[in-house]
Formats: structure tokens, C-alpha cells, sequence
């Protein structure tokens, strides 16, 4: 697998004092997307914008395609466009203007075909003309990402992407990253809608107090921590687990009327209508049940949490 | 060179600078125009008999106010164009983005000292109908207005990037620029104060832009020798460039 990113040692102490990246290493594949989730004050944004120019590291290398992002800039970042996270945006001009600008900024040559096709795929082009100012929360947002993608770039970052957006605009965004995807981006987002990881993302980091705290493919964390549950409630409560029943282990709460099941994730996967059959079997009738998968969302809590 | 980038950013404040055209032109030349009403119409003839004047107050009185304009002018154009970016945060996209400290100075100060030389060109043009006066070395002119937008421009961005609010950026230009301006010779000329004021006024950088300048319209009697005049400009020009050069090479209230 191809290394686009390679963060090696990065760390930064702002001026405060604050650490906001404790030794930091870290290798983005070309073409994936990597979701980095992560508490407020974890260093996400902080690593971002290092690798983008906008932070002065404290110490480490960061290489983009293979060039130092302090010695070669201009070419890691001509490769690298940026959606940050507050909405900064210009208020007087048009859509079309800041993002034809943004363009050249990035040493492009004018090319107006490419922008109207950007605007197009983020359903601004009816908005061009019009003053960001006069622009809701969430278009703004997409003006954010045209001006990003106005310059081709090879890797984009999206920094909490979908923050204040509603679930239709939300939807063609990811749209517009599943076809950057397919056309070859590497796109690395951060995001606090943990599901958004879980549908978008080929790997998924994990930061918390500015440290990677586990990195892995997404099936793979899924798989590894993301336990199935089969919940029944009992028609008659019980006072014990009945002892035909003692292969699966289930739990009895809720004052003997709910039995708890977890699944094995390597093991049998009829366990669970089996252990629905032997209840039949022994006449222990139940008013429903359940199956539920241990989201991302309560692994990622999980796993960031203080102990106890 | 990153020239997209320059021409980029070059074209969009001067959209700005079109876009709020009423406040970047038209309110500088109405003020100057009430100076020349005023100093120039209303109080030339008894002023004719200064010495050092020239015999005509009101032409005296052009190469200052068209110096003093560009200062004040040069350094807001400049200083905001720069902190209004960090203001509202859209600096993050110019931090970002593939260009040098000199790609960005040339075009925010090169946007700048446009308007600013527009600026006092309209003003000169503005005092040429209200009073007849001719322009001896008129490459001089020129390049005196060039030189003086350029190095205040430059000191506008350092304000600009310097500045945390918009009381820093006002504090400059209000409370030294303008007094200096006001005691650098653009109403009269250095010779009719006292000794004691005179050798001050040595140490007024202002001065030795306006007597160039006014050496250049070949009105009155110079304050300094033209060579100093020119030297001053260059060196301040030096001065602030070298600033410039240091605040980006550190990152220095830009980068975090």
C-alpha cells in the first residue's frame, strides 16, 4: 500500500503551554478515507492544520508524497486542499469570485469549466452570483469545500465537514467525497457523527489527548470490538438462568425478566436462534426481543473514557 | 514563482478596493479638497508672503496633502487588507496555500500602493483644476509617489499583521503619522520656525518625504537636500522590508 502522508515523531506545545500533540506518528494510505474521531482538545485539528501549513510543529517530520511540508511547500501544498472546521468565509463577494480565487491561489491557471463543475456537484451553481454573506450555515459549508476542491487537490482534509449541516446537504457531501474517492483522493475527515465514520471511512484513528490511540481498518475494529447483543424479555419472570440454557451464559436482569445474550463475533452464527428455540423447547415464553451491534459510537467512548 | 497566486490575490483587493469605491476614493479627495479650499483658496493671499513659499501658498501646499493622504492611505489599505483576513479567520486559506512571504507582499502591498498611487493621482488632478501650478521634474514626481506608496504600504502590512484588534490599527496612523505629517512641513516650510523647532524637525522623518516631493513639483524652496530626501525613502523602505521578511520567516502573530 502506497504511503501519500507520513507523520513521523510530530508533536507541538502552543505558546500557553498547552501539549497539543504528544510524539505523533502516523502513515495515510493514497486513496483511502481515514476518519479520525476523537474528543474536543484531542489534537485533531492540530495535526491537520500542521500538515497543512497553517501550525509550526515543535518537532517531527511531517512528508506529503514523499516531500517535507516545510522544505518543499510549494509542492506538498499544491497537492493538499483544506476544508477547516470554523466557517471562515469572505462576506462581499460572490461564490464564484472566492472560489475562482482560491484556485489561483494554489497556482492554478483560471479554468472555469472546472469551477462551474465543483459548484455544480455541491449545488452551488445557482448560488453563484450571490454574496456569501446572504448564504445559510450549510452553504457556506459547501462553499468551504469548493474552494478546497477548486485546485484539483490529490489529498483533501475535511475538518468536521458535516458540523451544522442538515441530513440533505449532509448526504451530497458524501457523495461528493464518494466520487473524489473514486477518482483517486486520498481524504482524510474528522468528525464527531461517529456513524458518518462507520459508513464513510476505510480506516478509522482514534485521538485522545493528543495521542493516536489505536488505528485500524474499520471491518476489522468493527469486528474485533464491536459486540452483538440478542436482548429477550420473558413473559414469566425467572429466578435463575435455567441450566439447559448454560452453554450460551446468558445474563438474567431486570428482576429475572430480561435475559441478555452476547454473541461470540468468531463464533456460530445461529447461536442466537438457537438459544430462541431451546426457550421454546423448555416453554419459556418471551413477549420480545432484540438484536443490537456495539456501534462505533460505544467503542469510540469505550475506549476514550477515564476509567473509573 | 507562484504568479497565479500573486495575480489571485492582486485582483481580488482590487475588487474590494471597487467594490467600496465611495469610502476609498471618494471620501479622501472630498477631505483634501476642503484643505485646498481652505489653506489654498481661502487663506492663500496672505499667506503668499511666506518666506520659503514661493509666492503661491496654494500650490505649496499640493506635494503635502497628496503626501499625507498616501501615508494614511497606504498604511489602512495595507494593515486592514491583511487583518481583516485573520480577523474573520479566511487567513487559514493563505496559510495553506503554495505562496511565499514574497509572493504575498507583493501582491497585498502591490494591491495597495495601486490604489494609493490612483489615489494621489486623482487628488493631484482634483488641485491641478482648482489652482494652476506646474510639475518641474515630472519623473520624480512619479517615482517619489511609487516609492512613498510602496514603503507605507509595506508598514501598513506590518501594522496589519501586528495589530490584535482595529484600535492597533487606527493607533498608528492617527496618533504618529498624522502628527508627524502636520509638523513635517506640508503647510509651510521648516525654515520659518524657531532654531530650536527646526533641529527637531530633522529627526521627522515625514519631512524628507515631503521636501522630496516638493522639490519634485519644483514649488517653493526645498527643506533638505533632494539626495536625502531619496536616501530616507529607500532606507525606510529597507527597514520595513527587512521587518516584513523577519515576521514571516518566524511566523510571528500569523502562525500559532
Amino acid at each position: 500500500m502506497e504511503i501519500i502522508v507520513s507523520v513521523k515523531g510530530l508533536t507541538k506545545t502552543y505558546a500557553s503551554g498547552v501539549q497539543a500533540l504528544k510524539p505523533v506518528d502516523l502513515e495515510i494510505r493514497k486513496g483511502e478515507i481515514l476518519a479520525l474521531l476523537g474528543p474536543n482538545g484531542a489534537g485533531k485539528t492540530t495535526l491537520i492544520g500542521i500538515i497543512c501549513g497553517i501550525v509550526n510543529p515543535s518537532s517531527g517530520t511531517v512528508t506529503v508524497d514523499g516531500h517535507d511540508i516545510i522544505r518543499d511547500f510549494r509542492k506538498t501544498r499544491a497537492l493538499i486542499g483544506l476544508v477547516p472546521q470554523e466557517l471562515a468565509t469572505e462576506a462581499f463577494e460572490s461564490v464564484w469570485s472566492v472560489v475562482s480565487y482560491s484556485r489561483g491561489l494554489f497556482g492554478k491557471a483560471p479554468n472555469p469549466a472546472h469551477i462551474e463543475k465543483v459548484l455544480k456537484s455541491l449545488s452551488l451553481w445557482d448560488k453563484r452570483t450571490a454574496k456569501i454573506m446572504t448564504l445559510s450555515g450549510g452553504m457556506k459549508r459547501r462553499v468551504l469545500i469548493a474552494k478546497a476542491l477548486s485546485h484539483e487537490p490529490r489529498i483533501l482534509f475535511l475538518d468536521e465537514p458535516t458540523a451544522g449541516v442538515d441530513v440533505e446537504l449532509r448526504k451530497d457531501m458524501w457523495q461528493v467525497v464518494r466520487e473524489l474517492r473514486a477518482s483517486g483522493v486520498t481524504i482524510i475527515l474528522t468528525t464527531h457523527y461517529i456513524e458518518e465514520a462507520e459508513e464513510m471511512a476505510d480506516r478509522i484513528g482514534v485521538m485522545n489527548k493528543g495521542e493516536i490511540i489505536l488505528i485500524e481498518d474499520k471491518d476489522v475494529l468493527m469486528h474485533k470490538l464491536g459486540r452483538k447483543q440478542l436482548t429477550v424479555h420473558l413473559a414469566q419472570k425467572l429466578k435463575a438462568v435455567p441450566a439447559a440454557l448454560k452453554t450460551w451464559g446468558p445474563e438474567l436482569t431486570g428482576e429475572g425478566r430480561i435475559l441478555t445474550y452476547t454473541l461470540d463475533p468468531d463464533g456460530d452464527r445461529g447461536a442466537a436462534s438457537a438459544l430462541l428455540r431451546k426457550l421454546d423447547e423448555l416453554n419459556i415464553a418471551y413477549t420480545d426481543f432484540s438484536t443490537s451491534q456495539k456501534s462505533l459510537e460505544e467503542i469510540f467512548v469505550g475506549l476514550v473514557q477515564e476509567p473509573a | 514563482m507562484n504568479v497565479h497566486a500573486i495575480a489571485a490575490i492582486y485582483k481580488f483587493e482590487m475588487n474590494r478596493t471597487l467594490r467600496t469605491l465611495w469610502q476609498s476614493v471618494v471620501s479622501p479627495v472630498i477631505s483634501t479638497s476642503l484643505y485646498f479650499v481652505v489653506f489654498g483658496a481661502a487663506m492663500a493671499a496672505s499667506m503668499r508672503q511666506m518666506p520659503g513659499v514661493g509666492g503661491n501658498y496654494g500650490a505649496f501646499i499640493v506635494p503635502g496633502l497628496i503626501m499625507m493622504t498616501l501615508f494614511t492611505q497606504s498604511i489602512f489599505n495595507a494593515s486592514f487588507a491583511i487583518f481583516f483576513p485573520k480577523f474573520i479567520g479566511t487567513i487559514y486559506e493563505l496559510l495553506s496555500a503554495p505562496v511565499s512571504f514574497v509572493e504575498i507582499i507583493i501582491a497585498y502591498v502591490g494591491a495597495a500602493a495601486t490604489k494609493s498611487v490612483a489615489l494621489g493621482l486623482i487628488i493631484l488632478a482634483t488641485a491641478r483644476l482648482m489652482m494652476p501650478f506646474n510639475i518641474e521634474h515630472p519623473f520624480w514626481m512619479i517615482a517619489f509617489l511609487v516609492i512613498t506608496a510602496l514603503s507605507f504600504s509595506l508598514f501598513g502590512f506590518i501594522i496589519g499583521v501586528l495589530s490584535a484588534g482595529f484600535e492597533e490599527i487606527q493607533f498608528i496612523p492617527m496618533l504618529i503619522v498624522t502628527p508627524l505629517t502636520f509638523l513635517g512641513g506640508a503647510f509651510y516650510p521648516i525654515k520659518i520656525l524657531p532654531p530650536i523647532w527646526q533641529l527637531i524637525s530633522k529627526f521627522n522623518p515625514i519631512v524628507y518625504l515631503i521636501s522630496g516631493y516638493r522639490w519634485s513639483f519644483g514649488v517653493g524652496e526645498a527643506d533638505v537636500p533632494v539626495g536625502l530626501s531619496l536616501a530616507f525613502m529607500f532606507g525606510f523602505f529597507a527597514i520595513c522590508l527587512t521587518v516584513v521578511a523577519w515576521i514571516f520567516k518566524t511566523g510571528y502573530r500569523i502562525k500559532v
